[in-house]
C-alpha cells in the first residue's frame, strides 16, 4: 500500500507541492488530476523516487521510501513499473528487446523463459506482430503499449503512468485506458495514473485525487466528482462542454431538454 | 565560467564517477554493451585515424626533411626525429584531440538524448544503476581500445612518411627506415600508450558527464555535445603538459 504524508516539494524556494497527504487504493486505478502546471508530474516523480521531496513521508507498506537504505530502495524499484508520457522506450533496442530488458537485468531465468515472458507481455498488449521493430518504426499508440508491456514484465506491484493517453486519438486513448484498467485488475496491482483527460477519469478512475496549485483540493470516487461543491474542482471538471451538458441533463432530466421528443 | 560553478562541476563529475566505477549489476549485460561499444567507439574510429595519420605523417617528414638541412647531421635524422614526434605527441595527443571530437560528441549526444527522452529515468525506476550501466561499458571499451588506435596511428604515420620518401627521394626510403630504427627507445612507446589511455578515460568520462547532466530539449543535447568537446580539448592539452613535465622533467 502507498501512503503519502505531508509531502512538500520546492524548486529553488518555489513550493510546487504543498503538504499533500493521501492514501492510494490498493488493487485499483488511482487518478491524479489537475490543471497543467499544478504539480501532478512532480508528485508522480516524487512517488517513484526520481525527485527528492523537501519534506514529508512516502510509505510503501508502512516503510518510508525516503529513509530506505540503497539495497531496500532497489528492491522496491523492482516492484515498480512506469509508463512515461513519451513512452521512453530504449531506441537502440527492438520492441521485444525493450520488454526483455528488465528481465535480462533482474530475472534469474534462462533466455528462453525470459523471451517467453516478454512475448506473453507483448501478447497482452496485442503487439506481438511488432516485436522486431524499433521504436522509431512504430506509432505513438504502439509505443505506449510497448512501454506498458515493459512496465509489467517483472510483475510489478505498482504501476505509474504519466498521461498515458496524451497525444493519442480518442479511440486509441480509450484502448490504452482499458488496457491499464484490465492489467490493474488482472495482476492485482496498485496503479497511479496522472491525467487531465476527464473521459479517462470517468472511464477507469476508481479513486480520484484532485491537485490544484500544489494543494490536494479534493479526493473521492467518480460517482461524487460531478456533485462536489469544490469550486476549483467544478471549474476543472466542467471546463469541458460535454461534462457541462451531462451535468445539465442530470439536474434537469433528459425530457425537459427535448420537449419535442 | 565562474570559479564556483567550475568547482561545482568538478564535484558533480566526481560523484558521477563514483556511481560509474562499480561492478556492473549483470556481467552478461555488461559484456553485451561492452562489445557494442568496442565496435562503435573503437573500430569505427580506425578509418579517421588512418587517414589523418597517413597525411600528417607525410607532412611531418616533409617539414623535417626541409628544415633539417645541415651537412653536420646525417639524413637519417629525419627518420629519427619524425619517429619521436609521431610517437610522443602526434599519435597520442593529436589523435586524442580528434577523437575528443568524434567519440566525445558521440557519447555526449547519445547519453544526452537518453536523458531528455527520459530513457535514463526509465532505467532508474527499474532499479538499474543508470550511470554504471550506460557509462562504464563506454569508458572501459574506449580506454582498452585506445592503445590499438595509437599503435595503428603510429604505424600509419610512419608509413605516410615512407610513401613521401618513396615519391620525393628526400631522404631515400632506406635512410628513412634506418633513421626510424636508430636509437629506438621502447619506453617511449609505453609512455605514449599510457598517456593515451589516460586521455581515453578523460574523453569518455567527461563526455558522458555532459550527456548525463543534459536537460531541456534537442538543442540542449547539441550544446552538451559541443561543450564536452571544448572541455575535453582543454583538459587533454593541460593533462599533456602536466604529464610530459612529470615524465620528462
Ligand atoms: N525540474 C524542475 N525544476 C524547476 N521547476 C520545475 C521542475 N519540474 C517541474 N517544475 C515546476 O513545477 C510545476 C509543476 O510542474 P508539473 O510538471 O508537475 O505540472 P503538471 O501538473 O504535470 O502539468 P502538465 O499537465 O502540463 O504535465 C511547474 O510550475 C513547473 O514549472
Ligand atoms: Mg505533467
Amino acid at each position: 500500500m502507498i501512503e503519502v504524508q505531508n509531502l512538500i516539494k520546492e524548486f529553488e524556494g518555489r513550493v510546487v507541492l504543498n503538504n499533500i497527504s493521501t492514501k492510494f487504493k490498493e488493487g485499483a486505478v488511482n487518478m491524479i488530476i489537475g490543471k497543467s502546471g499544478s504539480g501532478k508530474s512532480v508528485f508522480l516523480k516524487c512517488l517513484v523516487g526520481l525527485l527528492r521531496p523537501e519534506g514529508g513521508k512516502i510509505l510503501y507498506d508502512g516503510k518510508d521510501f525516503l529513509k530506505m537504505k540503497h539495497k531496500e530502495a532497489k528492491r522496491l524499484h523492482r516492484n515498480m513499473g512506469m509508463l512515461f508520457q513519451n513512452a521512453a522506450l530504449f531506441d537502440s533496442k527492438t520492441v521485444l528487446e525493450n520488454v526483455m530488458f528488465p528481465l535480462d537485468m533482474f530475472s534469474r531465468k534462462n533466455y528462453r523463459e525470459r523471451k517467453k515472458r516478454a512475448e506473453f507481455c507483448l501478447e497482452r498488449v496485442d503487439l506481438l506482430d511488432a516485436a522486431n521493430l524499433y521504436p522509431s518504426e512504430i506509432s505513438g499508440g504502439m509505443m505506449k503499449r510497448a512501454a506498458i508491456a515493459r512496465a509489467i514484465a517483472l510483475n510489478p506491484k505498482y504501476l505509474f503512468c504519466d498521461e498515458p493517453n496524451s497525444g493519442l486519438d480518442p479511440k486509441t486513448s480509450q484502448l490504452i485506458d482499458e488496457l491499464i484498467q484490465g492489467i490493474t485488475k488482472d495482476l492485482e496491482i496498485t496503479t497511479i495514473v496522472v491525467s487531465h483527460d476527464m473521459n479517462s477519469v470517468m472511464n477507469i478512475g476508481d479513486h480520484i485525487i484532485f491537485i490544484n496549485e500544489g494543494v490536494k483540493e479534493w479526493e473521492g470516487t467518480k460517482n461524487h466528482i460531478m456533485d462536489s461543491d469544490n469550486k476549483e474542482l467544478n471549474e476543472f471538471v466542467f471546463a469541458s462542454d460535454l461534462f457541462k451538458k451531462i451535468k445539465e441533463v442530470e439536474e434537469t432530466g433528459p425530457e425537459t431538454r427535448h420537449p419535442e421528443a | 565560467m565562474s570559479i564556483t560553478s567550475t568547482l561545482e562541476s568538478i564535484g558533480e563529475y566526481a560523484l558521477l564517477l563514483r556511481r560509474v566505477l562499480m561492478p556492473p549489476d549483470r556481467a552478461r549485460e555488461f559484456a553485451k554493451e561492452f562489445s557494442k561499444e568496442i565496435y562503435k567507439l573503437g573500430v569505427n574510429s580506425i578509418w579517421i585515424v588512418t587517414i589523418i595519420s597517413l597525411f600528417i605523417g607525410a607532412v611531418i617528414v616533409m617539414q623535417i626533411a626541409y628544415n633539417i638541412n645541415s651537412p653536420l647531421l646525417p639524413r637519417s635524422t629525419v627518420g629519427s626525429v619524425s619517429r619521436e614526434i609521431i610517437i610522443l605527441e602526434f599519435s597520442s595527443t593529436v589523435i586524442c584531440l580528434i577523437l575528443a571530437g568524434k567519440v566525445g560528441s558521440n557519447i555526449a549526444s547519445e547519453i544526452g538524448t537518453m536523458r531528455i527522452t527520459q530513457q535514463i529515468d526509465a532505467l532508474d525506476i527499474m532499479g538499474v544503476n543508470s550511470a554504471n550501466f550506460l557509462i562504464l561499458p563506454k569508458v572501459v571499451a574506449f580506454v582498452l581500445f585506445m592503445p590499438v588506435l595509437v599503435i595503428f596511428s603510429t604505424f600509419m604515420g610512419l608509413y605516410g612518411g615512407y610513401v613521401l620518401c618513396a615519391i620525393t627521394g628526400n631522404p631515400s626510403t632506406d635512410t628513412y627506415v634506418y633513421g626510424i630504427q636508430f636509437f629506438f627507445r621502447e619506453s617511449l612507446v609505453w609512455y605514449s600508450l599510457i598517456k593515451s589511455m589516460l586521455f581515453g578515460f578523460i574523453i569518455s568520462s567527461v563526455a558522458a558527464y555532459y550527456g548525463y547532466n543534459a536537460q531541456g530539449g534537442a538543442l540542449d543535447v547539441g550544446k552538451a555535445s559541443t561543450d564536452s568537446v571544448v572541455a575535453n580539448s582543454i583538459l587533454i592539452l593541460m593533462t599533456d603538459l602536466a604529464f610530459t613535465q612529470l615524465m620528462m622533467g
